[in-house]
């Protein structure tokens, strides 16, 4: 405790400490020389690759993973090309690009997940560089290629590849690039001796850094910060200049009199008060700042910088270190004889510990000042910073002795920092290896810790969390039971049997499980059986179908497809078996789903009435082949064509045994057949029917009443009747063309009961008319 | 701009403005200045839920109807397409994209409403066009708010599609729509419903909360029950003549999406000095719901009532603009004129109102007031309207007697006089070749009040129909006999007569002005669907196994969980709020009759009513019809 401060070094007004993370776990030969590292930012892991250089199939390169202590997680030869660059995207993969542009994605445990290329031209032209960034939409991946052009893409799981424009004046390698996002979109900063340009999709911009000291006359480093916002550049002369990324402002320029090139060189976190960068020589680390000081650490092994949120990780080949800015609540707190409420807190506690009175003198002070509230809260955050449970323990204690005196003090603060520092303990346990800052968790969110503990298979840790941090089921303990189930489907060594019953009794009381998606892993490691029966406790229908599908198990798909009662689902099996099955099969299973059947025959009055037909014929649903002979004729504009489809409905209808429906067509079909034999005559005197019709026959008579009544007066044609109603009619225009036949037609087709009126009327006429 | 929508029990408007939120969602990811592409179908439903300012905010430059060819020209970045997930609409949409402007690319989006099709996609990509679209998204469109107490899923052709083609996809919506329903108005603890499609709802509801189990939201359930009916059940309710204000106008006018357009005559503006302007052509568009003060208290009167409603509320505005000659002090007069806006509001709502009451009047011609009078004879109410003069009542009588006519035969039909020959007063209907669908109307009447007419009627009928309006209709009346509407009679005993005494359906002292029971509605005709309804709150459904075992299709009753803490408790003399959704439509009337249950004194329940479609007698049955058009050359 006496010592905190042992570890702090000022740079201007800030502190800076640097604190041991682990003891390396790994048992490196030779440290970190000639290997390729790449380490993931928020403690992740750590890749190695030995002798990436060499290419003979006798002696391979060995890949190795590690965890952040350095706990071995993979190691394996790397049988592939020559690799370039190691990277880790945002989800924990290992990206390894090599030299003919190909690059290669593998899991945190070695196992190999896919690959893609970054183009023709790049393995064309060789990688000469590369870098691995992340930006809002994802991990990318930029290469400069043997041509001096550079490739971008920049988010790997969405390849869209960019090659940006030449930079001039470039005969060899530039001396150095970085990968910036500015305007939601990646650009590249390129140095080629003094000159600066900035690359994006269109341009290449040359750009000149306010106030560059004019003693240099080449760039030879560059990072960039985590944010993108800072930019910092070491030139030939020794200088490090330092501003914002986009070349507006500088915020300051160091000279670290070294004129030699360093090996590495990262930004500190911005989310501090003074940015700053780190440059790291063979044993020789400079922290710069926004004052003209630095300060200097001795390094005693290769190591490298991982840069972070609020700090710089070093790795070297027996420790992991974190370099960071003194929070100011801890510098309050620790700074030697500090005032700082904080200060006056834990010194009182450590009284009350002793049981002395002075306890109650300093608490007296800050109450005095009323600044107690003040004094716990920077205790509570200061808790937070620490790494050492012992610290963090102190803090916290008399953060809530000072609790004590005060009354309505919010508990939030205190109680989920408690929470937060025991999930932080857990998980930066040597046996875990994620060292993670309060900073980093906050801003990572437990959600994504809880990722990363599965991508580790740490499935009971983080079970734990879930539990111990309240998330809510569906996040979290269902979510991490269902990455298990995934894991565990693919133990080949297991039976299907023994792997079902497994996973349903572990996940049988998890809410929201999808077993489609276990299922699929399940069908994808080549267990179509373990999928199926995984599958039977799928609740949601409608996901079972796309993986039954895939499995060919189409019968089941459709009544899955059925049961969900998605129409549309029940549409895709149904489609997706047609295309499948040959036609009568097809038929065949649809006869057994009526539902999906009726829906079938709604697609197809739509789309494809011909394979209605058929679907009618296959039923002798004759009733409903006669509807559908009845709708074509109307189509049809030939009167031929419309008498034979009618003619093809009468079969169906006296097939199907309805009587009626056979009878109105085959007076219909009369009727259109008079029309054809006096076709001519219609055509003529269609108008002039019309005419008369409106100048002698009642209103209410249309226009197929008036033929009705022309065939009828004229031809005597027997069969067609003219209704009751339209007899009224028929007796007023043939007495009023006074033409005997007609009378008398009309007359026969009066009854006696009910139309004698009419009778009484028509005789007169046709007296008159005989009379003529 | 939607306070119709909080005046109920329960408040639909979080409903709306969850609908809202979704949509203005999704306008920003399409960020830029926009065109929508509309599936002209779609933008009354819509209407409902956003106007154009909402758009515009969202920076909707744009909008056209979707339809074959080329999208007219835009300045804008973004192209969507608003639309059913339908075939035909996909097949256009193809074409509109593939038509753009390939040197000026256009970011192209597709919103299906309300709900992604695999099928459709399908058939994008087979057109070669899916990868054009930079978002394919859904919005989940499934019930409308329509009213503070209604909500439709604007679904046309539900019916049609259930019953005669065996297409539940509106089902699917419909359950979907509940469960988004319960999402933000908690768990329904009980379901009850009656028929075929309610059980198929109830069903995937119950499915869906298995599926959903872990990420429920904790509120507290505001509705009681839901009761989901068939309109199978009750096929007659919208073939009768609905006679509630409401009822009229839909019957005449038609209500489409809350809005009815009226002839223009009757609405010119008669300003005094003016003389004779020119009669507007263009029909008057109104919007009708609650928001609207008078129209939410005559809705649903019956049109015999709404007379006096109208000329009592004259009374009360012109007394209240008289009262400026009481204001005398400087504080009445301020309060007076702070009042105007209100009283203004008020008058010309009931100029309005008193237009479209004479619009009825004359298209129902005086026999309406026949009816009336007949009515009032019967009922000895002999103080009349005073919109309705002596001298027309006196003219009346000898007037076409049409409407009356056909009221009286619905009414016969209803009581069961006669049902079982063929009906003079429809066979002179034919003969004078009235509208079809009246025909059809009746005639399905006659059929269901029979539980089927004998073979030799029926085929009577059909033959008539098709004599006088033509063979093309063959087709309709098969799908008539497949939905059940017309049908032969079967050995089973009619039971209608038994189902009408136990249900109390026909009601011989229908109070129309001060109604005690809900069969005001019919003038004697209480809706069956209402009925079951009623029971089911008191004394329940066990009463009447036999006229449900009676009725088509399974009648249950399931129960869900809520969680513990979430139990209502309910105050004494507080009310059970129940969620009536008719499958395959709804009308007017019976919305009106389950309105009078919740406002009834000692009900116990109000209703909140969820329907596929507002639908009456006219709409319905054209639903159904299947009328190939003549092509001959």
């Amino acid at each position: 405790m006496a010592f905190v401060t042992a570890n702090w070094n000022p740079l201007g007004e800030a502190f800076y400490r640097k604190i041991e993370l682990y003891e390396m776990g790994w048992n490196l030969k030779d440290g970190l020389r000639e290997c390729l590292v790449a380490a993931a930012p928020y403690g992740g892991p750590i890749s190695l690759l030995k002798g990436h250089n060499r290419r003979s199939p006798s002696d391979r390169p060995q890949l190795e993973i590690y965890s952040s202590s350095g706990l071995p997680l993979a190691s394996f030869p790397w049988k592939s090309g020559v690799v370039k660059q190691l990277g880790w995207t945002v989800s924990d993969d290992l990206l390894c690009v090599q030299e003919d542009g190909t690059v290669l994605v593998y899991d945190l445990l070695g196992g190999f997940k896919r690959h893609f290329s970054m183009g023709n031209e790049v393995s064309q032209s060789q990688v000469l560089e590369t870098k691995i960034f992340h930006s809002p939409y994802g991990t990318g991946v930029a290469i400069l290629t043997g041509a001096l052009r550079f490739t971008l893409a920049t988010n790997i799981d969405d390849i869209k590849l960019r090659r940006l424009p030449e930079v001039p004046g470039l005969q060899g390698a530039p001396s150095c690039w970085a990968v910036l996002t500015q305007d939601r979109q990646s650009k590249v900063l390129v140095a080629n001796g003094s000159h600066l340009f900035i690359l994006d999709n269109t341009a290449c911009t040359p750009v000149t850094p306010p106030g560059l000291s004019p003693q240099a006359s080449s760039i030879v480093h560059m990072c960039v910060s985590f944010s993108y916002k800072y930019l910092a550049l070491l030139t030939d002369s020794g200088h490090v200049w330092m501003g914002t990324s986009n070349l507006k402002e500088k915020l300051s320029e160091v000279d670290t009199k070294i004129k030699t090139p360093p090996k590495q060189m990262a930004w500190y976190g911005t989310l501090l008060l003074f940015p700053s960068a780190v440059v790291m020589w063979d044993g020789l680390l400079i922290v710069v700042g926004e004052c003209k000081e630095t300060i200097q650490y001795h390094l005693d092994d290769d190591s490298i910088l991982v840069p972070e949120l609020d700090g710089v990780r070093i790795i070297s080949g027996t420790h992991h270190e974190l370099l960071q800015e003194v929070p100011g609540a801890c510098e309050e707190i620790f700074k030697i004889a500090s005032m700082a409420p904080g200060a006056l807190l834990l010194e009182a506690h450590k009284e009350y510990e002793k049981e002395s009175q002075k306890a109650d003198e300093y608490l007296r002070e800050i109450k005095e000042q009323s600044l107690l509230s003040e004094a716990v809260r920077q205790c509570v955050e200061a808790a937070g910073h620490e790494h050492e449970p012992e610290t963090q323990k102190t803090l916290l204690r008399a953060a809530s002795f000072g609790k004590c005196f005060l009354s309505n003090f919010p508990p939030e603060q205190f109680v989920s920092m408690c929470r937060d520092l025991r999930v932080l303990n857990a998980v930066r346990d040597y046996t875990v290896g994620i060292p993670l800052t309060h900073t980093q968790f906050k801003q990572m969110t437990v959600q994504v810790l809880i990722d990363r503990l599965v991508y580790r298979k740490l499935y009971p840790l983080a079970i734990e969390i879930c539990r111990y941090l309240k998330t809510p089921e569906y996040q979290g303990v269902s979510r991490v039971l269902k990455h298990w189930a995934c894991y565990k489907v693919q133990q080949k060594e297991e039976s299907d049997e023994v792997i079902a019953k497994a996973v349903s009794v572990k996940l049988a009381d998890a809410a929201g499980i999808s077993y489609s998606e276990i299922a699929t892993k399940a069908y994808e490691s080549g267990r179509t059986e373990l999928a199926i029966k995984l599958l039977e406790f799928e609740p949601r229908s409608g996901e079972q179908v796309p993986l039954l599908l895939k499995m060919k198990k189409s019968p089941l798909a459709l009544s899955k497809a059925i049961e969900s009662g998605d129409t549309d689902l029940v549409y895709t099996v149904v489609m997706y078996l047609k295309n499948e099955l040959n036609r009568g099969d097809f038929f065949m299973m649809l006869r057994n789903q009526p539902v999906a059947l009726s829906l079938y025959k709604q697609f197809c009055k739509h789309q494809e009435q011909d394979t209605l037909k058929d679907l009618f014929n296959q039923d002798d649903d004759h009733e409903e082949l006669g509807n559908l002979y009845v709708k074509a004729s109307y189509k049809d504009q030939r009167l031929e064509a419309r008498i034979a489809l009618l003619q093809s409905a009468v079969d169906e209808y006296y097939k199907a045994k309805n009587e009626f429906s056979a009878k109105t067509t085959e007076d219909e079909m009369r009727l259109l057949r008079f029309q054809r034999l006096t076709g001519l005559w219609l055509h003529n005197n269609l108008q002039c029917t019309l005419s008369i019709q409106k100048s002698f026959l009642p209103q209410t008579f249309d226009q197929k009443c008036t033929l009705l009544f022309m065939i009828k007066t004229k031809n005597h044609n027997k069969y067609c009747c003219l209704s009751h109603r339209d007899m009224e009619g028929a007796a007023e225009a043939a007495i009023e063309r006074r033409n005997e036949s007609e009378i008398s037609t009309v007359l026969s087709r009066c009854s006696a009961t009910t139309d004698h009126l009419l009778m009484e009327r028509l005789n007169r006429a046709k007296a008159t008319a005989v009379k003529k | 701009m939607a306070s119709h929508l909080f005046c109920g029990r329960v408040n639909l408007n979080i409903l709306r403005e969850a609908a809202r939120k979704d949509l203005r969602e999704f306008l920003d990811k399409c960020s830029g200045s926009k065109a929508i592409v509309w599936d002209e179908y779609l933008t009354g439903p819509f209407g409902l839920i956003a106007q154009y300012s909402l758009l515009k905010e969202h920076e909707v430059e744009k909008m056209f109807t979707l339809k074959a060819g080329r999208i007219p020209s835009a300045a804008v970045k973004n192209i969507v397409f608003f639309v059913r997930p339908r075939l035909e609409l996909m097949d256009i949409i193809a074409e509109n994209v593939a038509s753009e402007d390939k040197l000026q690319p256009r970011d192209v989006h597709i919103l299906f409403v309300p709900r992604r099709s695999l099928l459709c996609e399908q058939r994008l990509k087979e057109k070669g066009v899916l990868n054009s679209f930079t978002n394919i998204d859904e919005y989940i469109l499934d019930l409308i708010p329509y009213d503070g107490d209604l909500l439709s899923m604007e679904s046309e052709s539900s019916f049609r599609e259930c019953y005669l083609e065996n297409d539940q996809t509106s089902l699917y919506h419909a359950a979907k729509g509940l469960m988004n329903l319960q999402a933000l108005y908690g768990t329904i603890p009980q379901i009850f419903g009656k028929g075929e499609c309610a059980r198929h709802v109830a069903n995937m509801m119950l499915r869906m909360k298995r599926e959903f189990a872990g990420s429920q939201t904790q509120i507290l359930p505001v509705f009681d029950t839901l009761l989901l009916l068939d309109r199978n059940v009750d096929l007659l309710t919208p073939l009768a003549t609905q006679l509630t204000y409401e009822g009229l106008i839909d019957e005449i006018f038609g209500i489409t999406n809350g809005y009815v357009k009226l002839p223009p005559e009757k609405f010119a503006q008669k300003k005094q000095g003016e003389g004779g302007k020119e009669l507007p052509t263009e029909p008057k568009k109104l919007q009708l719901n609650s928001a609207e003060e008078l129209y939410a208290e005559i809705r649903d009167k019956n049109f015999n009532a709404v007379g006096a409603a109208l000329s009592k509320k004259a009374k009360i505005i012109s007394a209240a603009f008289e009262e400026r000659h009481n204001a005398k002090t400087v504080g009445e007069i301020k309060q007076f004129v702070s009042q105007l806006p209100h009283m203004q509001a008020a008058r010309s709502s009931l100029a309005n109102h008193t237009s479209i009451a004479e619009l009825i009047k004359d298209i129902t011609t005086d026999s309406w007031l026949y009816f009336i009078l007949c009515n009032m004879v019967r009922n000895a109410h002999l103080n009349m309207p005073d919109v309705f003069s002596q001298t027309a009542l006196l003219s009346c009588v000898s007037a076409s007697e049409d409407f009356f006519d056909s009221l009286t035969v619905e009414q016969e039909f209803m009581t069961g006089v006669d049902t079982d020959k063929v009906s003079t007063y429809i066979e002179d209907c034919i003969a004078q070749k009235d509208p079809l669908i009246k025909i059809l109307r009746l005639v399905c009447m006659q059929s269901v009040c029979n539980n089927g007419l004998k073979q030799k009627v029926l085929d009577y009928y059909k033959k008539e129909i098709l004599q006088t309006y033509g063979y093309k209709h063959i087709l309709t009346l098969k799908n008539l006999e497949k939905v059940g509407l017309l049908k032969p009679q079967s050995t089973m005993r009619n039971n209608y007569p038994t189902i009408r005494k136990t249900l109390k359906l026909w009601m011989e002292d229908a109070n129309e002005q001060n109604p005690n029971d809900i069969s005001y509605v019919y003038s004697g005709y209480a809706p069956l669907s209402v009925r079951l309804t009623q029971v089911l709150a008191r004394p329940g459904w066990r009463s009447i196994e036999e006229v449900l075992k009676m009725l088509p299709g399974p009648h249950f009753e399931e129960r869900q969980q809520v969680p513990t803490g979430l139990h209502k408790k309910r105050q004494p003399g507080e009310n059970r709020t129940t969620l009536v959704f008719f499958l395959g439509g709804v009308t007017y009337a019976e919305i009106a009759a389950l309105r009078f249950l919740s406002n009834m004194e000692d009900s116990g329940t109000e209703y909140i009513i969820a329907a596929t479609k507002l639908i009456n007698g006219t709409s319905w049955i054209k639903s159904l019809m299947d009328s190939p058009e003549e092509n001959l050359p």
